[in-house]
């Protein structure tokens, strides 16, 4: 089961805000995806965009290591950390 | 039934609304909502359903949707795309509530159609069908979608306004498009102005007279008297041909305001940095510059192409929000002016609400 803390930009575009640490059972991150998609309608939309792919600003870590690929496998132990870039203004 | 106007405020920081009793003297600021996303558009449909669009540079575009007066609020782009093939929406630039339809204009130009509130998306896929969207180029603000004309008792035709390409319409629910901008120049292409291409700044219709459209453009005023087929420059007499935002006042389709700015290549701000206001009650064959109470020196202010509104009181109210984040108002349909806020993130749109308190 994949560990997951989510940004709280992120939890707080939803009415019933989900938890700050979310446990995922999944085996690829596009999946992991889809599973928060099932629990929080929208929230794909706002991770992914058109292709499909991550969107740009945001950086997805599987265990320390950056990843773009949707097809990257988890383990069952994975932390997936999802994280705004930075950017000022 | 005492009423309540309210001015509905999309910055680069969020939404805000400001509220006031019929007298409109003291106006009281509420927000900001939406998670300080940018906004590009903030609405009141009839039904009171506040709607905010714009896109967030982490998270993509959204339409945020709130039926409790903006207590609580829910966003959704689910089908706000052009397929995984297809060029990516990046930002919404204006939402337009209809009686049966909320659409959207997006960037890169396109224009979608929700029938349950905002909540899901479909592609009015004809418009990008139009032969000449290959050739579609963005202007300074981006290749935006920002003007969605709806005609009152037709709910097949509508007009689109997209920067630097022009004005659009359909009569087929947006099945088939045509271009509507045959007498509008387009100064900064050589030759004679081409069939599309033209920058279309902000287009509107008075619903009382369905056929008489005006547009600001990048290269004057226009008006026209049969549905966009034809227009007329209306820019003799401004200071200046350039501007953004152009409402029609609610109860006289004859008399409309604008705000001329210094040119596209001199700074696109208020001339000689004296705010005013110009108001026609003509159709724009003549024009009167409305200026008492606005700063007259070191005032190089912009106003950007949704950032005017009209109020639909009997004694109509005009409002206009600038990019350094100031909101002026007048109770008198432009005669006298006030600062109403100050210190906002930079405005990009301004509405108006008449409610009942």
């Amino acid at each position: 089961m994949a560990t997951v803390p989510l940004p709280r930009s992120l939890v707080m575009l939803f009415p019933a805000p989900p938890p700050r640490h979310v446990e995922i059972v999944s085996t690829s991150l596009g999946q992991l995806f889809d599973e928060l998609e099932a629990r929080w309608p929208g929230m794909r939309d706002r991770l992914c965009e058109a292709g499909p792919h991550i969107r740009e600003h945001i950086n997805v870590f599987i265990d320390g290591e950056r990843e773009r690929d949707l097809a990257t496998p988890l383990s069952p132990r994975s932390v997936v950390h999802v994280i705004p870039a930075v950017a000022g203004g | 039934m005492s009423q309540r106007v309210e001015i509905l405020v999309g910055t680069r920081k969020g939404a805000f609304i400001l509220e006031s009793d019929a007298t409109r003297r003291d106006w009281r600021l509420r927000g900001p909502f939406c998670q300080n996303w940018p906004t590009h558009d903030f609405v009141r449909a009839t039904d009171g359903t506040l709607f905010a669009a714009g896109g967030n540079i982490w998270y993509g575009p959204s339409v945020w949707r709130s039926a409790d007066n903006g207590e609580t609020w829910t966003q959704s782009s689910a089908g706000l795309t052009y397929g995984d093939d297809e060029d990516k929406v990046t930002t919404i630039w204006k939402l337009t509530p209809t009686d049966g339809a909320l659409y959207a204009g997006v960037e890169p130009a396109g224009l979608f159609r929700s029938s349950d509130g905002g909540q899901t998306w479909s592609h009015v896929a004809g418009l990008r069908e139009h032969p000449s969207r290959p050739e579609w180029q963005p202007g300074n603000g981006g290749l935006c979608l920002h003007s969605i004309v709806t005609h009152p008792t037709d709910p097949n035709r509508l007009w689109v306004g997209i920067s630097a390409v022009g004005t659009f319409e359909t009569t087929d629910g947006g099945k088939t498009w045509a271009t509507r901008n045959k007498g509008v120049r387009a100064d900064f292409v050589p030759g004679p102005p081409p069939e599309f291409g033209q920058c279309v700044h902000k287009l509107r219709l008075h619903p009382d007279k369905p056929e008489w459209l005006y547009q600001q453009n990048h290269c004057g005023v226009y008006r026209s008297d049969d549905g966009g087929r034809e227009w007329t420059d209306l820019s003799a007499g401004l200071p200046s041909e350039f501007g953004f935002p152009l409402v029609i006042h609610p109860h006289d389709p004859k008399t409309i305001y604008v705000i001329p700015h210094s040119g596209p290549e001199a700074g696109r701000q208020m001339i000689d940095g004296k705010a005013a206001v110009w108001r026609s009650r003509d159709r724009g064959d003549t024009w009167q510059r409305l200026d008492a109470g606005l700063p007259q020196s070191g005032a190089y202010l912009t106003v950007l192409r949704e950032a005017m509104a009209v109020d639909s009181l009997n004694q109509p109210g005009v409002y206009f929000g600038t990019s350094t984040g100031q909101v002026f108002g007048s109770a008198d349909e432009g005669e006298h002016w006030r600062l109403l806020a100050d210190f906002l993130p930079d405005i990009w749109s301004v509405e108006a609400a008449v409610v009942d308190a």
